[in-house]
């Protein structure tokens, strides 16, 4: 934790391009984020050359597009589909191995392959994303080792975002659009008429160590100044917005409101805005035997809510309507997870708006279910009957 | 950079390692349940009633599976396990010599030793004695400690019920009485025949200073809560265990909410205070 306020550092590209050359030489494995047959996604890569150049993003509700910025801007961009997620909580995962021992059986760890890895361009909501997680996975009864393992030795190097994108929210929910804590080193990038070069700021010991270490020179006041003015012009330029003031209550008084079903009747259950949530945590363990017998598996895999099988116990589920089921996934994020965790489970990244196939608006849905319904001529049960309706 | 397998001990951290047991015993309830005895080695197991192990068949799969042994006996791991799925139903293959994976024990007890001094009623529907007779088992341990404990027990059919010598012997005793009820039966029945609700009328206790236990069907604990409460049962002395898709057993995996409760860490056992506003919600 920084002690005070502390000098930023004004990195050239070429400066931070050694930056990154040093976190490779300590022993890291660099993921950041590249572009694969204009897919999005976050990889290994070697240095400043791997990172895309001068692409920026068009995001709505069921709508990305990359499009060319026409400048140099290496984080030209909002949030892309992938998470820092499944860094620590892959969304497949052998547990351990079985072999046969006559009758009985020997049960074995697989072996350790982990590397420390640094984590380069971390948005201030995939910050506040980790910290959520590790409530769950760090800070719970059980400790998750293999989560605990990975995001221990974890350098992570944020970078604040100056371009939002028409789905992000996180300026109304207080985690963005400028890292607060959460990371070893903080990078706002800048292009103005002195250049193209970074802000950077240490937010630990490893992070100052690492910035002591390049030639870089302490940032003039009237650059910081600039920084923050657009990170502040960010903030206003959100595309989305939420109320978080009464949220949980708002909605515990509202499970049976009769906006469920017109979601429901939209909602495809497919499980996107689960799958691409940074923090939705639902897995599966499924074990599997090979075809002679005597070799058996447990694996983590990813699931979602939004399944019939999610909440299937004998005799059936639990869950048997798109109603039911869109409103576990939203009370989740929104009312029941302050109740588990004691945070939202939203990090206004917006992800699950953009990448909903129907366009399905988390924040739009939130303000209709706060309207207090009017009694209107259909009882609760009506309203029960015409939700398994729109269901079937 | 891979390197060898580590064999571990399971534990805290690495929860998700079951141990292996034996199967000492089985023995056959009804058509499709069977209750299974393992080996927990010279440690023993200890567990508080009412709660569950997470029970392994290699390579099929794992359930969540309550335990139904005496807690005073850590020398045996006893579950009591219906056939209704493919793990349950090889679970309910095995035979001595097996061995079976377990991970627990996982949840929370029944409140016995909170309720000192109060009238006890026990009330199971089918299979729901399964995680209540560890309860009676330590009710009777400390009989002294209680006022009437009443046992209320109701099954589809005679050839449904479980623990029958069991029923027999409790049946024996001058210090708890043992009300069974069928929902069908043949002539050869002479017990009485009607849900469980319907012996609720015939135990004896003083509702105010009663706690009562209860699991079995949703319905059925419906209507034996909604009754118990008519009578003046105080709702914090009302207790029931509760059924989820449970994965982890520890939190993780997200199947088994209930609104804010993970019914695996959570419970299974609350008391009726705690759960009524989200039992009484539909597909929830």
């Amino acid at each position: 934790m920084a002690t005070g306020p502390e000098p930023s550092l004004r990195l050239t590209l070429e400066e931070f391009a050694a930056f990154l050359a040093d976190v490779r030489r300590l022993g890291f494995t660099l993921l950041g984020p590249t572009l694969v047959q204009g897919d999005f996604v976050h990889r290994e890569i070697a240095g400043v050359a791997d990172l895309p150049r001068g692409v920026g993003m068009v995001q709505e509700a069921g709508t990305f597009r990359l499009v060319p910025r026409g400048d140099e801007a290496l984080f030209g961009y909002p949030v892309g589909q992938p998470s820092w997620k499944p860094v620590f909580f892959p969304p497949e995962r052998l547990l351990w191995t079985g072999r046969r021992t006559g009758r009985g059986w020997e049960i074995r760890l697989p072996p350790e392959d982990r590397e420390p890895v640094a984590l380069l361009g971390v948005r201030p909501c995939d910050l506040a994303a980790l910290e959520v997680l590790d409530r769950i996975f760090l800070h719970g009864p059980y400790v998750d080792p293999y989560y605990q393992a990975q995001r221990n030795t974890a350098l992570v190097v944020a970078v604040n975002c100056t371009v939002p994108g028409g789905t992000c929210f996180c300026a109304s929910l207080g985690t963005g659009p400028r890292a607060a804590a959460g990371f070893d080193v903080a990078l706002t990038e800048m292009l103005t008429g002195d250049g193209h070069w970074f802000l950077a700021e240490a937010g630990s010991d490893r992070g100052r160590r690492l910035l002591s270490e390049l030639p870089g020179r302490p940032a003039r006041p009237e650059e910081e100044a600039a920084a923050s003015q657009a990170l502040a012009q960010a903030a206003g330029h959100m595309g989305r917005s939420l109320k978080t003031a009464g949220l949980k209550e708002d909605l515990y008084a509202r499970y049976e409101h009769r906006h469920w079903a017109e979601v429901a009747a939209r909602c495809l259950t497919c499980g996107n805005c689960a799958m691409v949530c940074p923090t939705c945590f639902c897995h599966l363990v499924e074990d599997s035997l090979n075809l002679t017998g005597d070799r058996a598996e447990r694996r983590r895999i990813q699931d979602v809510c939004f399944t019939v099988a999610h909440s299937y116990i004998h005799g059936g589920s639990v869950r048997s309507t798109p109603r039911a089921r869109y409103r576990q996934w939203l009370t989740h994020k929104l009312a029941t997870w302050q109740d588990q965790f004691g945070c939202l489970d939203c990090v206004g990244c917006g992800r699950c708006i953009t990448w909903c196939p129907v366009g399905i608006d988390l924040t739009a849905e939130v303000t209709a279910l706060r309207v207090p319904e009017t009694p209107g001529p259909a009882g609760p049960e009506e309203r029960h009957d015409q939700a398994g309706a729109s269901a079937g | 950079m891979a390197s060898e397998p580590r064999s571990v001990t399971p534990g805290r951290l690495e929860p998700m390692l079951p141990v292996l047991l034996p199967v000492v015993k089985r023995r056959r309830e009804t058509g499709d349940t069977v209750t299974l005895a393992l080996d927990p080695g010279p440690e023993g197991f200890g567990f508080a009633p009412g709660q569950f192990n997470m029970l392994t068949v290699l390579g099929l799969g794992e359930v969540p599976i309550s335990i139904s042994g005496d807690p005073g006996d850590r020398s045996r791991l006893v579950h009591t396990i219906r056939a209704v799925g493919p793990v349950t139903r090889a679970l309910c293959r095995l035979t001595p010599g097996a061995t079976v994976g377990v991970r627990g024990p996982y949840g929370t007890p029944w409140p016995v030793a909170g309720q000192t001094g109060r009238d006890i009623l026990i009330i199971a529907g089918g299979l729901g004695l399964a995680p209540l007779r560890p309860a009676l088992c330590q009710v009777l341990a400390r009989r002294r400690e209680f006022g009437a404990v009443e046992v209320i027990y109701g099954a589809r059919r005679p050839e449904d019920l479980l623990y029958r010598e069991e029923l027999s012997r409790w049946r024996g005793r001058f210090d708890v009485r043992v009300h069974v009820t069928v929902d069908a039966a043949g002539a050869d029945w002479r017990g009485p025949v009607g849900v469980v609700t319907t012996l609720i009328p015939h135990a004896r206790f003083d509702p105010p200073y009663t706690s009562a236990f209860i699991c079995g069907p949703g319905v059925m604990m419906r209507f034996t809560v909604g009754d118990l409460l008519a009578r003046g049962v105080p709702e914090e002395r009302i207790f029931v265990s509760l059924e989820r898709n449970m994965q982890c057993g520890l939190g993780l995996c997200g199947h088994c909410q209930l609104g804010p409760l993970f019914v695996c860490k959570d419970g299974p056992v609350f008391s009726y205070a705690r759960v009524k506003e989200w039992l009484t919600l539909r597909e929830i």
